[in-house]
């Protein structure tokens, strides 16, 4: 228990206590190979939080411990107080983590809104039943009463289905979402039609339908040119100021530097430093791992 | 070969064709939606159907429904007979994947290990109604073929230059139809059909996204088990019998109907069930019934050799045809 407390109490010295996701000491291995060594940090609420490092260090192998992808070898993740390790998926991000993806994985057969739905769908009550039969009904409002007058009498008599009101319902706030990132214009074309930036737009809308409390993004600026990263900027700090969490993978410095409240380095899966940029910017471990000559990381 | 008998009356064999069809299609369903979600061919599915038809029968008996039947008891004793057929084929589908391939998720067991398990329920439902209910019951289980009464008169209804429509025709083909409607609404519109698409799209991503796939792939097997009850009411109706293995044969059917529309695709399971069945009844005219199944075969044979992905093109996730 000593160990543990001294543990804890070195790498989380400054910490305001107030912790969303915690990650406890999480060794990962595969095989022989060890993919993240000991690895211990936190994310505090209401912060953007960046985890950087070169390539192959384990940014995106963290992401996945923390999503539910892999379960550590040891250690553990907790969110709010609960454990994630070993939840499954769906659960996990119910329990209010989303993520977006490095490589793009939509739904490339569906519509961008209906991308956004499946996300808002997680967040609706209705069970399989509720969905087939229709039979939980809700007394209507006036204003949600249908057009028709021949359904509109039925729902005045019958009430509307929860079903039917839910699914309005996550209709209108995947069209807030797609607003809110911007792509709302080309709402009913396929994902796999959308160009480049609106495809990585649209991920994060998805993500944001399931109302996390804490968002993973994994290089949302990739291919991105200067133009598109100062919006995703931007984006990144609206998603904050709505009361949500960041946590941010990115290799481009200028974006990290810019927008992030703090960072954490890992280096061949295990963290090398921890704290506000500009103070890991002038890291000497930072500087040899990641950012190469020292002239390079004043630029940054 | 006989073209007069098939020109004779074409109007009349398109109609036997489309009758045949619909019940491949509905049957085909099931394939469709577990490949398109699973990427497995569930050949228990066969038996499925096979269980509907018995369902059928046993409705028929307990109520005392046949062919002297009044009007009330024949409505009476069809919706019963749809609603037990639904539920029977639904629960077995659900048990199957439940009992055999539930575990073998667990283990990410290798798809070979599925098809093989796939086989075995196969032969065990089979074994059920061939051996096991009859050692316990005797006739009518067993392995002779059984007559399924039909309270359902066969009247023509109309009569357009010689091609005579009937009533259960009419039933068979608009029944399959209405159906396959549905399915189609309930996955491109509703809620749990999004969350169908989105796992047949990348289940990874739909289960990170929040989609229970557990939930979804109960669903499929649910809804297509529901489908092979219908199916399994409508060939009673058209063809008054049953067997422990009636299953097989219709099965290998509908996987072909499946195949030929495109595997994974619930408009091309339609397409493709009713093709195979007009083709079946255009080849037994001219040639002779035997030549049904070979026929069947060619076609397929000869679609797969052009189009490698079945008429209308594979995947469940795109659902616009």
């Amino acid at each position: 228990m000593s160990e543990q407390t001294l543990e804890s109490g070195a790498h989380v010295a400054g910490s305001s206590g107030d912790a969303l996701l915690v990650v406890d000491d999480v060794t990962l291995r595969f095989g022989g190979v060890v993919a993240l060594n000991e690895v211990a940090f936190e994310i505090r609420r209401g912060e953007i939080l960046g985890l950087i490092g070169p390539n192959g260090a384990g940014k995106t192998t963290c992401f996945n411990v923390m999503t539910g992808v892999y379960t550590p070898t040891s250690g553990e993740i907790r969110f709010d107080g609960d454990r994630v390790s070993g939840v499954k998926p769906h659960r996990i991000n119910a329990m209010g983590i989303a993520r977006t993806f490095q490589n793009i994985r939509l739904f490339p057969e569906m519509t961008a809104m209906e991308n956004v739905m499946v996300g808002a769908d997680a967040r609706h009550k209705t069970s399989v039943m509720g969905t087939l039969f229709r039979l939980y009904r809700v007394k209507a409002k006036e204003h949600e009463l249908p057009d028709n007058p021949l359904k509109r009498s039925l729902a005045k008599v019958f009430g509307i289905s929860r079903h039917t009101l839910e699914e309005r319902a996550g209709r209108q706030k995947s069209m807030e979402m797609l607003r809110f990132v911007g792509i709302a214009d080309r709402a009913h074309e396929l994902a796999r039609n959308l160009p480049y930036g609106y495809q990585r737009r649209l991920e994060i809308a998805r993500a944001l339908a399931t109302e996390p409390k804490l968002l993973c993004l994994d290089e949302p600026a990739a291919g991105f040119n200067p133009a598109e990263k100062a919006d995703l900027m931007n984006l990144i700090r609206k998603i904050r100021d709505k009361g949500q969490t960041v946590l941010l993978i990115e290799h481009d410095m200028k974006l990290v530097m810019g927008v992030t409240d703090r960072l954490v380095v890992l280096e061949f899966g295990q963290k090398i430093a921890e704290g506000l940029p500009e103070e890991v910017a002038r890291n000497p471990k930072v500087i040899a791992a990641y950012l190469g000559e020292p002239d390079d990381a004043a630029q940054a | 070969m006989d073209f007069n008998a098939l020109f004779g009356d074409l109007g009349g064999h398109t109609l036997d064709g489309l009758t045949k069809g619909s019940v491949y299609a509905l049957v085909a369903l099931g394939y469709t939606m577990v490949y398109g979600v699973l990427r497995l061919i569930n050949f228990a599915h066969s038996e499925v159907f096979m269980v509907g038809t018995w369902t059928v029968l046993g409705v028929y008996t307990v109520l005392g429904a046949d062919d002297t039947s009044g009007m009330g008891m024949v409505i009476f004793a069809t919706l019963a007979a749809l609603v037990a057929a639904v539920v029977a084929s639904a629960s077995v589908a659900l048990a199957v994947e439940r009992i055999a391939y539930k575990p073998l998720r667990k283990k990410n067991a290798p798809p070979l290990i599925f098809l093989i398990t796939a086989i075995g329920c196969s032969l065990v439902l089979v074994e059920i109604f061939g051996h096991v209910l009859r050692f316990f019951f005797g006739p009518p289980f067993g392995r002779a073929p059984v007559n399924v009464p039909s309270p359902i008169q066969t009247v023509v209804l109309l009569d357009v230059g010689g091609v005579r429509i009937t009533n259960v025709q009419v039933f068979i083909v608009v029944g399959a139809i209405l159906m396959m409607v549905a399915l189609d609404q309930f996955v491109n519109k509703s809620r749990l059909g999004r969350g169908v698409r989105a796992v047949a799209q990348d289940a990874d991503t739909a289960a990170l996204m929040g989609v229970n796939q557990d939930r979804v792939i109960m669903l499929v097997f649910v809804l297509g088990g529901a489908m092979a009850g219908v199916a399994a009411l409508l060939y009673t109706i058209a063809f008054d019998l049953t067997k422990f293995d009636i299953g097989f044969i219709i099965g290998i059917k509908a996987f072909t109907a499946a195949v030929l529309g495109g595997i994974g695709n619930l408009r091309g399971a339609l397409v493709g069930g009713l093709l195979l069945g007009i083709v079946e009844v255009y080849a037994s005219t001219v040639f002779n019934s035997s030549w049904a199944d070979v026929t069947a075969f060619i076609v397929l044979v000869l679609v797969l050799m052009f189009k490698p992905t079945g008429l209308l093109g594979e995947s469940l996730g795109k659902a616009r045809a």
